[in-house]
């Protein structure tokens, strides 16, 4: 599989996804800088955590209309899978893509630490490595990560079982309904405040985020071959 | 500022403004009549002013460096460039240098850290070497009043509002509690960068015709006279000088951050040099870059990107404004480096070029308005030996009785001592930190060091900054060795093998005789300390004149150490691993208790003569330990510090919240005692005999840990017990409490 790692200036943990995917997973994978004008063959993108454009005006804001998005929202039309965490995620809610959005911290400060998430659906093809329900370990570390939207998108994300992760003790940023990941209707674009690149290797801690990557080649491969 | 109406050359001397601006009488006068042989006009005054500050000049603080050994097998580049570099094998190498930027941040907080962690981040990239880590010690008055709090609060966010925005991580570093600190609050920050040999650049313009080109944010009249001002105490009533105060964009550097590695690693064959417009910026990096090449410079400052209209020769040449840099490049690839930068929307600009005259040469708007030696700026700054004079409360101290602690209740003293802030959790401090961004941290902050693994190898860099202040206000020289001792044997705790040392020398003024003996005899030890642990000072900054209304900090040498762990399998953490462990304490135990933390907690204050200290024994304890946890016998590692054995095996029990089983034949009191050289080490019961053996006698068995989560301890008076879990929320709560 062949993923893209998209690069703004500014953002910081492009790096780190590409090491998960590449040198963790062997899979594919290149950085595509902001302003470019194709994602032709590319089969996955994975928007990466940092500070685009400073986080100036407001969180992803300024992201979201770089050259490469439209070409984002063209493969997320397509039904290819689109991965955002932290920075990633909060650009993914700016472009339209994901409801809702990501407000500053409740304790307005940023946080870094290891938190326990619960794998509230593993029926994606993004978490079906996980056990329903299963308590894993992933890092967090943002200022801006208190997850909220209207009632009736929460009722309709509720119904739709589009609620992927949630904090499972400790909520670190005071999100609603202690959200920690989303994912969109159709089922191929997630977006998440902790990040399963930082747990790929027991040495660094944790590896509990490496069936996150794994999930998302396994199943693109089974379409593959469904096709 | 003073746009058409500068002062003339005879105004200014007659006038005297060039006192104003630090310079003394003496040496206006070596300006005039021994340099230029011609009164120097405001620009050229103002650049001696600058350049000749303590900040930028080192003129009092020379004779005290030179005591420092700076070479070694492993030191590839001492103290002179942005940074100093050290071998690590494999053609790989570390950069490492530690500054201060304390008076900054006692005016404005935030801004102040902030900037203090962008310029040390752009002296390590500037040497062609990836930031990889962040360190930073800092220094409070006691939590007891809103101002300190706010400084804290403000300090903490700045640090990491910049470093987490730029992506390099905040690994470690300390943060300690004294009243001495109150309106002169400590930030130092320290940067770890990785380079290949091949890549290393200097920060030099020479080859005549080459060209000087400006590169980063745009000039503004912020932080002028900012090294002046670093250099001056602060007195009650007046003003504090904001405007000398920088503000920092860490988004724009992360942009010159990636430009100028691209330029380093890829177009090696045009860049000649490369240096950071820091402390006294535009006249301290052009003119530091000429004269360590013996070049010349001409420079034509109607290029220089300004932020503001109307600036003056003299604003731009000495605004400290933030992310910027200057490179010098071949002759004829301008073009390169500005198209390089465009792809970053970053501004290169070409301002001048290199001449062999040695001259010094600036022109605005068509005329020239300075001319001088370029090596009468940098290399030529006067060197002052000040007058030493023993403090008297120094004789005082030694001629004391000791301090012998009455404890009454060993429990109630062990957790009120890990209730003080110097001792308690920093947890709400450092999780507002990204340690982890670029996924190599190993040890996160709350170990002994901080470990990264070097990526690609099995290698890994260890990390620390240390200075237990108190012990150098009792003795400075013994103070001082323990300093570079201490920092080791966190290395050492983690498996690491002590490499060399930056530091950042923080006193108050050097003008005070007392003063400059502080910062003279703490140097002796610092020396003598690195000579043994044979850990050179590769780079470092002093910061003096920290002090207010005619009261000083105490004499602080922050230590940053570096060291290198040879197998990734050697990295060794402070907390106990399994229930059934046994522990045991590496080291002698005294009664020492002058300038510990149960004397500073019971008395108030700290008084008395500073307990022996034997550099061989260090060195002797740090090698056994070393070879142990290189031979896989050691489960986990913790130096004995503030607080003593109590506290360092109540900090090894907190992480995995186990309980312990422990006796020593000893008072209650000894176990709060500060004696140095010491370690808390847990082993698997197999390796005992092991252990005991190679030991040579230097382990005494305390206990066993257990999976009962209460903590026991036996003396031969009292018994301690305590639930870990109550007594880690103590530690924990501490600081958020005194926060609230």
């Amino acid at each position: 599989m062949r993923f893209a790692v998209l690069v703004f200036p500014g953002s910081n943990c492009d790096m780190d996804l590409l090491w998960a995917v590449k040198d963790i997973l062997g899979e594919e994978a290149e950085y595509v800088r902001h302003d470019a004008d194709s994602l032709a063959g590319f089969d996955g993108v994975l928007i990466p955590g940092g500070f685009s454009y400073g986080d100036y005006l407001r969180c992803g804001a300024i992201a979201r209309f770089s050259k490469v998005i439209s070409e984002v929202i063209r493969l997320a039309d397509e039904g290819k899978p689109i991965f955002g965490t932290c920075n990633g995620f909060q650009i993914l809610t700016e472009a339209g893509l994901l409801p809702g959005a990501l407000l500053r911290n409740e304790s307005l400060h940023f946080v870094c630490k290891t938190t326990r998430l619960k794998v509230a659906n593993n029926q994606t093809n993004f978490t079906s490595e996980y056990q329903e329900n299963e308590v894993i370990e992933l890092p967090v570390a943002h200022g801006e990560g208190n997850y909220y939207c209207d009632d009736a998108t929460l009722k309709q994300l509720k119904e739709n079982q589009q609620i992927v992760f949630t904090y499972a003790d400790e909520n670190p940023n005071g999100s609603l309904a202690n959200i920690a990941g989303i994912i969109n209707e159709k089922g191929n674009v997630l977006g998440m405040m902790p990040h399963p690149e930082r747990a790929v290797e027991r040495l660094l801690g944790s590896d509990d985020g490496l069936r996150f990557f794994k999930s998302i080649v396994k199943n693109y491969g089974k379409s593959r071959a469904d096709a | 500022m003073m746009k058409g109406k500068e002062p003339t050359p005879q105004e200014i001397k007659e006038q005297r403004i060039y006192a104003e601006w630090g310079l003394t009488d003496e040496e206006y006068r070596m300006i005039e009549q021994d340099i230029l042989k011609r009164m120097p006009n405001y620009t050229e005054t103002g650049l001696f002013s600058v350049m000749w500050s303590e900040h930028c000049s080192y003129k009092n603080s020379k004779p005290v460096l030179r005591k420092f050994p700076t070479s070694g097998p492993q030191v590839i580049q001492g103290p002179g460039e942005g940074a100093g570099i050290v071998d690590i094998g494999d053609g790989q190498a570390v950069v490492f240098k530690a500054e201060s930027h304390n008076h900054p941040s006692a005016v404005e907080p935030y801004e102040g850290a902030a900037t203090g962690v962008g310029g040390i981040i752009r002296d390590i990239f500037s040497m062609g070497a990836r930031p990889i880590a962040i360190l930073d010690s800092l220094r409070f008055g006691e939590l007891t009043n809103q101002r300190t709090n706010y400084l804290l609060e403000e300090i903490v966010a700045g640090i990491s509002g910049y470093g987490n925005c730029i992506g390099i991580p905040t690994v470690g570093g300390e943060i300690a509690f004294d009243p001495c600190y109150e309106d002169n609050p400590l930030v130092n920050a320290m940067c770890v960068g990785l380079i290949d040999h091949k890549d290393i650049q200097k920060g030099q313009a020479k080859g005549v015709g080459n060209v000087v080109m400006y590169v980063g944010a745009k000039t503004g009249r912020d932080g002028i006279h900012g090294a002046t001002f670093a250099s001056e105490e602060f007195v009650a009533g007046e003003e504090q000088q904001r405007s000398a105060v920088q503000v920092g964009d860490p988004f724009m550097e992360k942009l010159l951050l990636e430009a100028c590695l691209e330029l380093i690693l890829e177009h090696a064959d045009i860049l000649v040099g490369i240096q950071d417009m820091g402390a006294a910026g535009l006249v301290s990096s052009s003119a530091e870059m000429a004269s360590k090449a013996g070049s010349g410079l001409i420079l034509e400052l109607d290029n220089v990107p300004q932020r503001e209209t109307g600036m003056t020769p003299y604003e731009m040449m000495l605004s400290e404004s933030q992310e910027r840099m200057l490179i010098c490049v071949e002759k004829g690839h301008e073009a390169e480096v500005v198209a390089l930068f465009k792809k970053y929307e970053l501004d290169a600009v070409s301002i001048g070029i290199v001449t062999d005259d040695g001259l010094y040469r600036l022109n605005h708007n068509g005329v020239e308005v300075a001319n001088l030696p370029v090596d009468a700026l940098a290399e030529d700054a006067p060197v002052y030996n000040k007058e030493r004079k023993v403090p008297a409360r120094i004789e005082n101290f030694e001629k004391q009785a000791d301090f012998h602690p009455n404890i009454l209740n060993g429990t109630e003293t062990l957790l009120r001592l890990l209730q003080q802030p110097t001792i308690a959790s920093k947890k709400m401090i450092y999780e507002t930190y990204d340690a982890q961004v670029r996924t190599n941290t190993v040890v996160l902050p709350g170990s002994d060091a901080a470990v990264l693994r070097v990526r690609g190898t099995k290698k890994a860099l260890a990390m620390t900054t240390d200075c237990n202040a108190r012990y150098l206000y009792l003795n400075p020289e013994i103070g001082g060795q323990i300093a570079v001792a201490e920092a080791a044997r966190n290395i050492v705790a983690s498996g690491g093998q002590p490499l060399a040392i930056t530091d950042c020398l923080n006193y108050g003024s050097p003008d005070k005789p007392e003063g400059f003996w502080e910062l003279w005899t703490s140097a002796d030890g610092i020396a003598k300390a690195c000579e043994v642990l044979e850990t050179p000072v590769i780079s470092g900054n002093v910061s003096l004149y920290n002090e207010t209304n005619g009261k000083a900090i105490y004499p602080t040498p922050v230590i940053g150490m570096v060291g290198l762990i040879t197998d990734l399998s050697h990295i060794t953490t402070q907390e106990f691993k399994h229930a059934g462990d046994l522990i045991y304490l590496i080291g002698e135990t005294k009664a020492d208790f002058n300038g510990s933390e149960l004397q500073k907690m019971m008395l108030g204050f700290i008084e008395g003569k500073l307990m022996d200290f034997d550099l061989s024994i260090e060195k002797d304890i740090q090698q056994f330990v070393l070879t142990a946890i290189k031979a896989g016998v050691i489960e986990s590692a913790h130096d004995c510090s503030e607080g003593g054995l109590a506290i360092a095996l109540v900090e090894s029990a907190f992480k995995n919240e186990f309980g312990m089983d422990v006796a020593v034949d000893t008072p209650t009191a000894l176990l709060f005692s500060e004696t140095q050289s010491r370690f808390i080490v847990s082993i698997r019961p197999d390796n005992q005999a092991l252990l005991e053996e190679m030991s040579q006698r230097n382990a005494q068995f305390l206990g066993k840990v257990t999976d009962t989560g209460v903590i026991e301890i036996q003396t031969n008076d009292q018994k301690i017990s305590i639930m870990t879990q109550k007594a880690k929320e103590l530690w924990e709560e501490a600081i958020p409490c005194l926060m609230k």
